[in-house]
């Protein structure tokens, strides 16, 4: 019986870095799921990007629900040359936050393709963003990168899943 | 190694239960993902999410809406919702608990989707980072309600999620 989770690839830093990227995705699965446990390495709280196929053009749009633990809120952007994520993580504690992002029917050539994705860490916030990538490619790569150029901090995990409907 | 692995369940049977809890969880897997439908006896729908029997160094942070009002807030004791004995009967919460490297020597932060709905004007729905600021790993689970007891067919489903 074949297996409806399989491992994609997984990256581990040991040193700050500044990007996760998967590359050479197959297209052999259904939906993607990524699993991530991230820090920064320097500056607190700082926007999450996320671009698919290194693509930076004006192909993203965004709607989100984020809460700081005293207010909630909302945004919604179009033409963005990213999708953004907020209430990421933090380095001045040792925690990492958990990032779940699931990316359905990522490898057909015919519609465009969304992500839903949850962040939070209980030092910050939390961040539940729909982002929408008007591309009828398949996604075969997947990049996160911090603002401002800020790193990774050497810990940090992200695993990518393949789900295969059969 | 298979993906996702069932590790152990629990279906709460006709005389209730105080708590539920998963013991001697092996370090084996990557991450941990707890299903749980969850009604307690009593009023209130908060339950406490305790691992390695630890009810200290906790903390979550939370956005929800509460029948219709959309709010955040924090609090000190990780947690999750359940349906409560005055919500439509036969009805129960829904839950999943999303532990990353739980075997890892860093402190546990979770992601946790949690709901509880009701044909009637009450409600919550929430998504919640849980925080355990311990570096061990974790090898036991205990939900408990804050008051009351799991009602018989509350269930928990304890997944090991494997990455190698």
């Amino acid at each position: 019986m074949t297996a409806t989770y399989e491992k994609i690839a997984t990256t581990t830093l040991g040193s700050s870095q500044a990007s996760i990227d998967f590359t050479s995705i197959s297209g052999s699965y259904t939906d993607l799921v990524i699993i991530g446990s991230i820090k920064t390495a320097t500056l607190t709280n700082p926007a999450c990007y996320v671009r698919f196929n290194n693509d930076t053009g004006s192909n993203y749009s965004v709607t989100s629900l984020y809460g700081n633990g005293s207010s909630a809120g909302s945004t919604k952007f179009n033409s963005q040359t990213f999708i953004r994520y907020n209430y990421v993580t933090d380095p001045n504690t040792t925690n990492f936050a958990p990032v779940i992002m699931n990316i359905n029917n990522y490898s057909n050539a015919t519609t465009y393709k969304t992500a839903l994705t949850k962040f939070g860490l209980a030092s910050i916030g939390l961040d539940y963003t729909v982002g929408l990538w008007r591309s009828t490619s398949a996604i075969n790569r997947v990049t996160f990168t911090l603002e401002s150029a800020t790193n990774f901090a050497s810990g940090c995990i992200f695993t990518i899943y393949g789900i295969k409907a059969e | 190694m298979a993906t996702y692995t069932l590790i152990s369940s629990v279906i709460v049977g006709s005389g209730g239960a105080a708590n539920i809890e998963f013991t001697s969880i092996p370090a084996t897997y990557t991450d941990l993902l707890l299903k749980v439908s969850p009604r307690i006896s009593s009023t209130n729908g908060t339950v406490y999410v305790d691992y390695n029997s630890s009810t200290s160094n906790q903390s979550w942070n939370r956005l929800y809406n509460s029948s219709g009002s959309v709010g955040a807030d924090t609090g000190s004791r990780q947690y999750i919702t359940a349906v409560t004995s005055d919500y439509t009967a036969n009805t129960f919460g829904s839950t999943e608990i999303y532990i990353p490297n739980y075997a890892s020597s860093n402190n546990k932060s979770s992601l946790v989707d949690t709901v509880q709905e009701n044909n009637s004007s009450t409600n919550l729905q929430a998504l919640v980072a849980n925080l355990w600021s311990n570096s061990a790993a974790i090898t036991a689970i205990r939900i408990v309600p804050f008051s009351g007891t799991f009602v018989q067919y509350s269930t928990a489903y304890l997944y090991g999620i494997s990455n190698a």
